[in-house]
């Protein structure tokens, strides 16, 4: 599998010399890899192609630097030609008279209705009166659904069962989304084939009666090849207006995403990370480069961290780490401010390589270990946070009857603690690769 | 039921036509040329069957290429065909005689179809004569149990629920009970979609799983994967962590009635070690089938 592109192209410019300008050949030899990264992330095919031929011309007579080796520049050129094709985020279109329509379409199965829900949600966060209307009259229990959803968020849903023509229910809910001063109207029509000619001129007509001012196609990150024709065919028959990507939070790279872009150039405006109404995330062009290359989310826990982390105590226990002087009281600290990122599950997903651990480690019994080594510390006196080395029996007894644990608990911290002050020294040196292990649980 | 067959047909067909109906060009009685290879990787390619296996392919064609001296792109094709249909794994025909309960475990990520498949399975065990139950263990996507009310009425069986967000564990153990007790011959078990990559509910699917164990014996003795037919590479992922977890013993394939030509199940099925089982070709309750690897890998070429 594909890991890490920069690895696999330092590789391929292993043998380049230094310096002087990038070749036809050697562009050529690098561009062989970004070309698998991009198939392995279902982007299509013929977009592959010609994003490639975009790369390569700017790619070709460029001087590698001293700041960056070869692999590095195509890279960056790759990840600029990436942001460029992705587009950035564009807003929701709100403009002219209320109520504004927006119309999500898509195929079946990608998670028009849950999206209906969340926009409905975030729409309200914002100042809006959301209305939903349940236009899927054709899969069995999709206006039940989407009943239920508006009951749990305290949306009003307009419905009026499966007896009637979709057009007409969008129309109505329109109607009475203008008597009861409703600012937006959310449709959720039924997914549908884009080759489904009879269907997709439903589509066709409930545009014509409602004018919306968003037509959003709701693609699922996992779509395959076919993702150009589908997004192609809606685009042709009812002018879509933008993107939402769904299930985002799984581990599919998400090439769909830039076929799409590539072939309608209606902009990316959201991604659903999550089955829950509030996971619906402003898409980040950069995030969703890195991810499609396989690089993982760094930029996004790297924002994180930003956000969370104590600079000073940060660069404190850097500083400590540097010098070996790294105890039990930072180990405390440092604990707390990883606390502070949010869920174990959540972080494993970001960083590069480590997604696939989420099968190996068990994020609740993570979140336990990381309690009760908390609770160990906090049991322990300063001087022996400070001078592990101090702890005999009768300590490690008093330590784990305070903190509820036992001296095995104790002994294993401690051993984890010399383990990973030896990973810290790695670290430091810059051969580290331990963060898996830290959060390994037992 | 002619009928039916037909449609079925049909919209392979289409999936066929164009997924490789310009194979089928390719593979016209022309000779061999670099040109003929780019074009066939191209086509494998957009058919969703991934880079590697598609390189795969290639190369063992190219070695019967240069081995048996084949020269033209006809003499090619029967090559081809074998070796694609080598990557699909076979498995013993369902056991469709015998008296003992046959308890089946439907899974797979959110809207691949699940819900809708055991519906149609549900129409083709009756078909075969045999009687079924269906459990409606998703309690947590909205009306999850309604829908499955639905189809369960249109295809005449009786279903075993409970109320939202209870648990399925417990559905499944009534399930199970009623399914002994009124001698069913097959009971499917309909779950919460979810995705592969989440710990927690990957663990709930392993106790569903495990209630199922204990309160049938030797069930579930099939755990489905449903996989969408327009899913990309990520299908492979998908098929490792839900085998993995629920030691899925087959896949059906889904949503082939489009344009997407679920061309990863050759990775899935070569890599697993995992039998495709049906395909699924529409919303309505008869369209399902019986995978046929060999008329599935026939049809690229036809
Ligand atoms: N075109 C087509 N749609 C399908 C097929 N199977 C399921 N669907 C649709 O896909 C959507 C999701 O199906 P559902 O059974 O609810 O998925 P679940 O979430 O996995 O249970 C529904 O709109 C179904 O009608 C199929 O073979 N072809
Ligand atoms: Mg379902």
């Amino acid at each position: 599998m594909f890991d890490n592109l920069t690895g696999k192209l330092q590789e391929v410019f292993k043998k380049l010399s230094k310096r002087g300008k990038l070749s036809e050949a050697d562009v050529d030899e690098g561009l062989r890899e970004v070309r698998l990264a991009l198939l392995e992330a279902d982007v299509n095919f013929k977009v592959v192609k010609e994003f490639l031929a975009r790369v390569r011309v700017r790619a070709v007579g460029v001087e590698v630097s001293e700041a960056l080796n070869p692999a590095q520049q195509v890279i960056k050129i790759v990840h600029e030609e990436l942001l460029t094709t992705l587009g950035t985020a564009a807003p929701l279109d709100l403009s002219g008279p209320s109520p504004h329509v927006i119309m999500l379409v898509g195929l079946q199965g990608s998670g028009k209705t849950t999206t209906a829900a969340k926009l409905a949600v975030r729409l309200r966060s914002i100042g809006n009166r959301p209305l939903l209307v349940a236009a899927d009259t054709y899969r069995p229990a999709a206006v039940a659904q989407l009943e239920t959803l508006g009951k749990q968020l305290n949306v009003p849903v307009h419905s009026e069962g499966v007896g009637k023509a979709p057009p007409e229910i969008c129309s109505n809910g329109l109607k009475k989304a203008r008597e009861q001063a409703y600012s937006v109207v959310v449709l959720d029509t039924a997914g549908r084939l884009a080759i489904d000619d009879q269907m997709m001129a439903e589509l066709e007509a409930i545009k014509q009666i409602t004018k919306p001012n968003e037509v959003l196609l709701v693609s699922d990150a996992m779509t395959g090849q076919d993702a150009v024709r589908t997004a192609e065919e809606f685009h042709r028959r009812v002018g879509l207006t933008g993107l939402i990507l769904t299930k985002v939070d799984g581990d599919a790279r998400g090439g769909a995403a830039i076929s799409i872009r590539s072939v309608t150039g209606v902009p990316i405006k959201f991604m659903g990370i999550g089955e829950k109404t509030d996971a619906l995330e402003v898409f980040h062009p950069d995030r969703l480069a890195s991810r499609i290359l396989g690089m993982g989310d760094m930029l996004t826990l790297i924002e994180k961290a930003q956000e969370n982390f104590d600079q000073d105590e940060a660069a404190k226990a850097a500083q400590k780490m540097m010098e070996a002087r790294f105890d039990m009281e930072d180990f405390l600290q440092q604990l707390q401010q990883v606390k502070k990122l949010g869920p174990i599950s959540g972080l494993l997903d970001m960083i590069p390589g480590l997604g696939g651990m989420k099968q190996q480690v068990d994020p609740q019994q993570a979140e336990a270990q990381m309690k009760r080594i908390e609770a160990i510390i906090n049991s322990m006196t300063p001087d022996e946070r400070h001078r592990p080395d101090i702890l005999n029996g009768g300590r490690k007894r008093r330590i784990a009857r305070g903190s509820g644990t036992t001296v095995q608990d104790v002994n294993q911290l401690l051993r984890e603690f010399r383990e990973m002050q030896k990973m810290m020294k790695q670290f430091s040196s810059g051969k580290g690769r331990g963060l898996a292990n830290m959060f390994r649980g037992h | 039921m002619l009928e039916r067959v037909k449609s079925i047909r049909d919209a392979l067909t289409r999936t066929r036509q164009a997924a490789f109906g310009r194979v089928a060009t390719l593979l016209g009685a022309t000779e061999i040329t670099p040109e003929f290879w780019d074009e066939l990787e191209a086509l494998l390619i957009q058919a969703d069957l991934g880079v590697e296996t598609t390189a795969d392919i290639l190369e063992k064609a190219k070695a019967h290429v240069k081995r048996e001296g084949i020269i033209r792109t006809d003499a090619l094709k029967s090559v081809l065909k074998a070796e694609l249909r080598a990557m699909l794994v076979t498995a013993e025909p369902l056991d469709l005689t015998t008296d003992d309960l046959r308890v089946v475990l439907i899974v797979g990520t959110n809207g691949s179809g699940k819900t809708t498949s055991i519906a149609k399975l549900a129409a083709w065990f009756k078909g075969q004569g045999r009687s079924v139950l269906l459990a409606a263990a998703d309690t947590f996507r909205a009306a999850a149990g309604d829908q499955l009310d639905v189809w369960a009425d249109r295809a005449g069986v009786p279903v075993i629920g409970g109320q939202p967000g209870s648990d399925p564990g417990a559905i499944v153990y009534d399930a199970l009970q009623a399914a002994q007790s009124r001698k069913v011959n097959v009971v499917l078990i309909d779950t919460a979609g979810r995705l592969h990559t989440k710990f927690n509910l990957m663990q709930e699917l392993k106790k569903v799983r495990n209630v199922t164990a204990k309160a049938a014996a030797g069930a579930p003795h099939e755990t489905w994967l449903v996989l969408d037919g327009t899913t990309g590479q990520n299908a492979l992922a998908q098929a490792q962590q839900f085998k993995a977890a629920v030691e899925v013993t087959g896949v059906i394939i889904t949503k082939l009635d489009g344009t997407a030509k679920g061309g990863m199940v050759f990775a899935v099925s070569h890599q697993l070690q995992l039998p495709i089982r049906f395909i699924a070709t529409g919303e309505k309750l008869g369209d399902i089938a019986l995978f046929d690897a060999a008329a599935f890998v026939d049809g690229l070429f036809e």
